[in-house]
């Protein structure tokens, strides 16, 4: 039984372009240019959603993207399915699918709707108060919220769109393209700034393109017709770029923008593939000129939410833009002089307009008085006191206003209608200018706030600005762009304007009922159902600040926002403390304007791209090789190198054993790697680490730690003397971009007369550690002309030679105890010289070995690994490394930290070694470690950092950080588990090669 | 989003820098002579100002260079950078 309310073409509606789409599962009919809402309407559906805490039915309040209540799923079970969409901003496509939300089983019949009968019992703070409390019972309430409430499902599958972001830069950015936006930015461009202009909608002109009312005129033509004009010469203009469907989601200091740009949502899904959905704009602008218009306000009366009642400018545009009527008995009701233009709108289309209520004693403008000639019954000083219609408007009931404004007298009238334009006046929509950190002030005349203290390179023009009447809006805008751009001439100086409109209006933020305030409905917040009621309980209930009424009410935290009610709701705050609006202040909005994807935020950084990392030169060998990869902060690392279904433990017991056995070789490309240069590198080196660096012969090479002003140890590495004047450090694999840092920030800040260069080399070089008992003859195979004894090439020290035409450095450095060489080349050949190695080291059974049996070989050795078995609470005292700390250096960085009272301290933490009694019994990594198990409670003595089981000693072993450990060598402790108690022994954390014999074997 | 002009490479995004804390906290050329009170003073003790604050700088994606910053940090207004080593500008 639809009706069809297509009451007249418009010239943004396609009617050769028919579309059709399912609304709750039914097939409607629209036109390209028609919004959902606009379709729907057409179709005289106003039922579209139910309300978050009563449920009740809700229909179409808006035409923009203020819409409080028709918020709906798009798409929804498909993998683009979006919640949260205003039915006001989709544009209808062939085959587009949308249904309500936040109601269950359906729209018509929803189980929810109970509380709208219960809700004498939900008030304000109902959910903190009742819910909160046992806490216990959250679970049960929970499922009961969460299967009756909630906004809308997310999708279940991956987005299958494309998103981006783009950085401009640009002299003057224009945000929105009314009438003021089209000139701002045309004068703007005309003078020679690069200017870019954004509109949300996919149309320009805002509400002044289809203002076509015969009393208002600019240079004697229509406004429409005239910036229809305008508009057409905005093509010919260069530095001006225009972007529709772009939407400011934040305005942050310094002039920086986000704005979204919608591309593709308003295509067929078979134009949407291999297109970019949605763009992020990252705008930097020298100047920003806001021209982001005014949004009408409701009226706050009892029962202002059914389905039918709507701004009366949105009933305006469905009507002349849209060509759609919203009902076919239209009623007004209204405080100002706004309803009338919407109802001389609809009578000149041929639509029925009832009667106007005003609750203002009277007018006298040429717009009234037409109204009065077209026969339309005018009730001044009336207010409604009361509307009827569960699911659509069936009729208002209207008293005579008291003068005071604060009761209803008289007999009540009933009028019958289907739909209620209600007009409240105008407020500036000055959201994006509070996000810049600008202040507002309050305008006791116009009952707005406007903007008062810019604190970026803006302005503010036309309604947003409080300009209302197209003649004060040209004259300030003429104005400003002259100061804000030091422009002399521009095209709105000889701009004629002829208007009738009138600023009367009456201001009242709840208007009265016959019943008292508790047995009504008057709602200031439609999405969250909070109630003028609400508010006033708060107030009762001591809450002062806005910002608290409003969370306990939650008054303006829909997805709207708030932005038809938010201001009702400081009035009616204001009224009832009985202070000043302007003494209030008003609440924060906060980014964004309007609600943001994810897919727009994170742009193209999603998949491998939402986080990077880095490979080595050797990687594909790894690949090839099936290991079993880890990551080590943006490192992908061989982690090990399981063969024949090995598990894991397997894998690295074969690998750990082979290296000591015979041969292994490790990928430590990864480690940070700094060239370090200049005439004071060794004094710069003796500064930085613990130990001393002056006497270090060129071709040597020494272990350093380095610590924190604090005396906490913060990384660890070998650093080798190349020249008189030169070093390369080394460092740990997650430590290298903080070492760098740390350096360069000394250098540059404390100690700026060091001739010091430092240059980051960790790509530069790959890096293959040979270890093992035949890793000499391995290496001999390859560079048979190095001698490798140990007269000429000792332990710690360096050579730099070729691998046929290759140049490489070699350390003779060791991190698993046994001979090794870690061989440098540069970054290119790493995987050549890996295969060398494996190639020449088959017929020693030479075995990759990854991370994990890195750590267990030096865990055997006793040798730390900085952020594991430390961690930022560890000095080097307390790692029993007494031996690393140079007594004689006057000074580096954290050595007076050493002797403070509490460092000094014997029973901090220390490192020692854990031997379990059962060898087999492996400790967990974290856990807990006492001397008494029959205490309550008892003193955790510290933790196990390391644990293994070794292949080469055949038992458990474990680094541990225990309180007094030092003194505890041999002493038995506990490690109590969930299921059992572990018995330990302290033991010295070297366990394999105490004499470090094999080192030269 | 703050736009911060490095006194080397001009103005660039936020994103390219990082915060250093505050400003003119020389290390003690002595640190050895200093009490734990008065070494503790210089390696914890920091200020957190609402409003005019003197900051270290830098410029981590660019440059690499630090550098200070008076900034106002009640509304984030840069009143004046300047290089390591210059004297701060009298307010
Ligand atoms: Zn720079």
């Amino acid at each position: 039984m639809t009706k069809n309310l297509r009451v007249k073409s418009s010239e943004y509606i396609d009617e050769t372009n028919r579309i059709s789409f399912k609304f709750n599962g039914k097939t409607y009919h629209g036109f390209k240019g028609d919004t959902l809402a606009s379709a729907l309407l057409a179709n005289d559906v106003h039922l579209v959603g139910r309300s978050f805490k009563y449920h009740r039915p809700r229909g179409i309040m808006t035409s923009g993207s203020e819409e409080p209540s028709a918020i709906v799923q798009v798409n929804p079970g498909t993998n683009r399915t979006e919640p949260n969409v205003r039915a006001t901003e989709v544009e209808i496509y062939e085959g587009l699918e949308a249904s309500s939300q936040n109601c269950w089983p359906s729209v018509e019949f929803d189980i929810g709707g109970i509380n709208n009968f219960l809700s004498p019992f939900f008030p304000a703070g109902f959910y903190y108060k009742t819910f909160m409390w046992p806490a216990s019972f959250w679970e049960k309430y929970e499922f009961f919220i969460r299967h009756s409430a909630g906004l809308g499902k997310s999708p279940t599958s991956s987005d299958p769109d494309i998103y981006d972001h783009r950085n401009i830069h640009c002299d003057v950015l224009v945000v929105g393209a009314g009438i003021s936006g089209i000139m701002a930015a045309k004068n703007a461009a005309k003078n020679n700034f690069k200017t870019l202009l954004v509109e949300e909608k996919n149309e320009l002109g805002g509400s002044t393109i289809y203002e076509n009312n015969e009393f208002n005129k600019i240079d004697n033509k229509a406004p429409s017709e005239w910036l229809k004009k305008e508009i057409e010469e905005l093509k010919n203009i260069k530095n001006l770029e225009i972007k529709t469907r772009t939407s400011v989601a934040a305005y942050h200091q310094y002039n920086y923008l986000l704005a979204r740009e919608n591309l593709t949502d308003h295509l067929e899904a078979k134009d949407k593939t291999n297109k970019i959905r949605q763009r992020l704009l990252k705008i930097r602008a020298k100047k920003v000129i806001l021209a982001t218009g005014a949004l009408e306000r409701p009226l706050i009366f009892n029962n202002n939410d059914r389905p039918g009642i709507m701004l009366s400018s949105a009933i305006k545009k469905y009507s002349e833009f849209y060509g759609v009527a919203c009902g076919s008995k239209n009623v007004f009701f209204t405080n100002n002089d706004s309803a009338y233009e919407s109802a001389i709108s609809l009578y000149n289309k041929g639509i029925n307009v009832e009667a106007i209520i005003d609750i203002r004693e009277q007018s006298e403008s040429k717009i009234v008085k037409k109204v009065k000639e077209a026969g339309i019954k005018i009730y001044w000083s009336h207010s409604i006191v009361d509307t009827t219609g569960y699911k659509r408007l069936n009729s208002i009931s209207i008293m005579k206003l008291s003068n005071d404004g604060t009761s209803v007298t008289g007999s009540k009238i009933s009028i019958s209608c289907d739909c209620l334009g209600v007009a409240g006046g105008w407020t500036p929509a000055v959201h994006l200018y509070t996000q810049s950190g600008s202040k507002l002030k309050f305008d006791e005349e116009k009952k707005v706030f406007l903007p008062n203290k810019d604190t970026s390179e803006q302005i503010s023009v036309g309604s947003c600005g409080g300009d209302f009447k197209i003649d004060e809006i040209v004259k300030n805008l003429n104005q400003k762009l002259k100061d804000s751009l030091n422009i002399k001439e521009t095209d709105l100086d000889n701009i004629k304007v002829e208007i009738d409109q009138e600023n009367s209006k009456r201001n009242i933020w709840l208007l009265p009922s016959d019943k008292p305030l508790g047995k009504t409905k008057p709602f200031v917040d439609y999405q969250n159902d909070a109630t003028a009621k609400d508010i006033k309980l708060a107030l009762r209930e001591g809450f002062r600040s806005i910002e608290h009424v409003k969370r306990y009410t939650t008054t303006g935290m829909g997805t709207d926002q708030g932005k038809l009610g938010n201001m009702h709701a400081l009035g009616i705050i204001a009224d009832t403390a009985g202070v000043k609006m302007g003494e209030l202040g008003t609440t924060t909005f906060r980014p964004p304007y309007t609600p943001l994807t994810f897919g727009t935020i994170v742009g193209r950084n999603v998949g491998k791209f939402f986080d990077i990392f880095r490979r080595t030169p050797m990687n594909d060998w790894h690949v090839e090789n099936k290991a079993e990869f880890e990551n080590v902060g943006q490192w992908k690392r061989a982690w090990y190198y399981p063969i024949n279904g090995e598990t894991m433990h397997q894998a690295v017991q074969r690998e750990s054993k082979a290296a000591r056995e015979s041969a292994g070789i490790l990928d430590a490309s990864t480690l940070g790697k700094i060239d370090i240069q200049g005439s004071d590198a060794s004094e710069f080196l003796n500064r930085v680490y613990t130990n001393a660096w002056s006497k270090l012969a060129i071709g040597k090479c020494r272990y350093g730690l380095m610590l924190n002003e604090d005396g906490m140890v913060f990384d660890d590495g070998v650093t080798t003397r190349l020249g008189e004047n030169h070093y390369i450090m080394t460092t740990t694999t997650g430590g290298a971009v903080n070492v760098l840092s740390k350096l360069e920030d000394y250098l540059q800040t404390e100690w700026p007369e060091l001739d010091v260069y430092l240059t980051s080399v960790t790509d530069h070089y790959a890096t293959a550690s040979l270890c093992g008992p035949n890793s000499k003859k391995i290496l001999k195979k390859i560079i048979p002309d190095l001698d490798l004894s140990d007269e000429n090439f000792p332990h710690m020290s360096f050579k730099e030679t070729k691998i046929g035409n290759i140049q490489c450095r070699i350390m003779r450095i060791s991190f698993t105890g046994e001979h090794s060489y870690e061989i440098n080349v540069q970054a290119s050949y790493g995987k050549d010289l890996w295969e060398k190695c494996i190639e020449a080291g088959k017929e020693f059974n030479i075995t990759p070995y990854g991370t994990e049996t890195m750590h267990l070989l030096r865990a055997e050795k006793g040798f730390i690994i900085v952020g594991q078995d430390t961690d930022g609470t560890m000095t080097p005292i307390d790692l029993q490394m007494d031996w690393i700390v140079s007594k004689k250096k006057y000074d580096f960085i954290g050595k007076r930290s050493l002797y403070r009272s509490d460092t000094m301290r014997e029973d901090r933490k220390q490192l020692v070694g854990l031997l379990t009694e059962d060898p087999n019994e492996v400790l967990e990594e974290g856990a807990q470690i006492v001397s008494e198990l029959n205490q309550s409670p008892v003193e955790m003595l510290g933790h196990v950092t390391s644990s293994y089981f070794s292949p080469n000693l055949n038992k458990s072993i474990a680094l541990a950080v225990v309180r007094g450990g030092k003194d505890m060598m041999g002493k038995k402790l506990f490690v109590p588990m969930e299921n059992k108690n572990i018995n330990v022994t302290v033991a010295n954390p070297v366990f394999y090669d105490e004499k470090n014999e094999r080192l030269n074997a | 989003m703050f736009l911060i002009n490095c006194p080397y490479c001009g103005e660039r995004d936020q994103q390219e820098f990082k915060a250093g804390g505050e400003a003119h906290i020389e290390r003690p050329k002595q640190p050895t002579e200093l009490s734990d009170d008065e070494w503790a003073e210089y390696l914890f003790m920091r200020k957190n100002i609402k409003g005019v604050q003197f900051e270290r700088w830098n410029h981590a994606h660019g440059c690499r260079k630090w550098f200070n910053m008076v900034r106002d940090t009640s509304n984030d207004e840069i009143k004046a950078i300047y290089k390591m080593g210059e004297k701060p500008p009298t307010q």
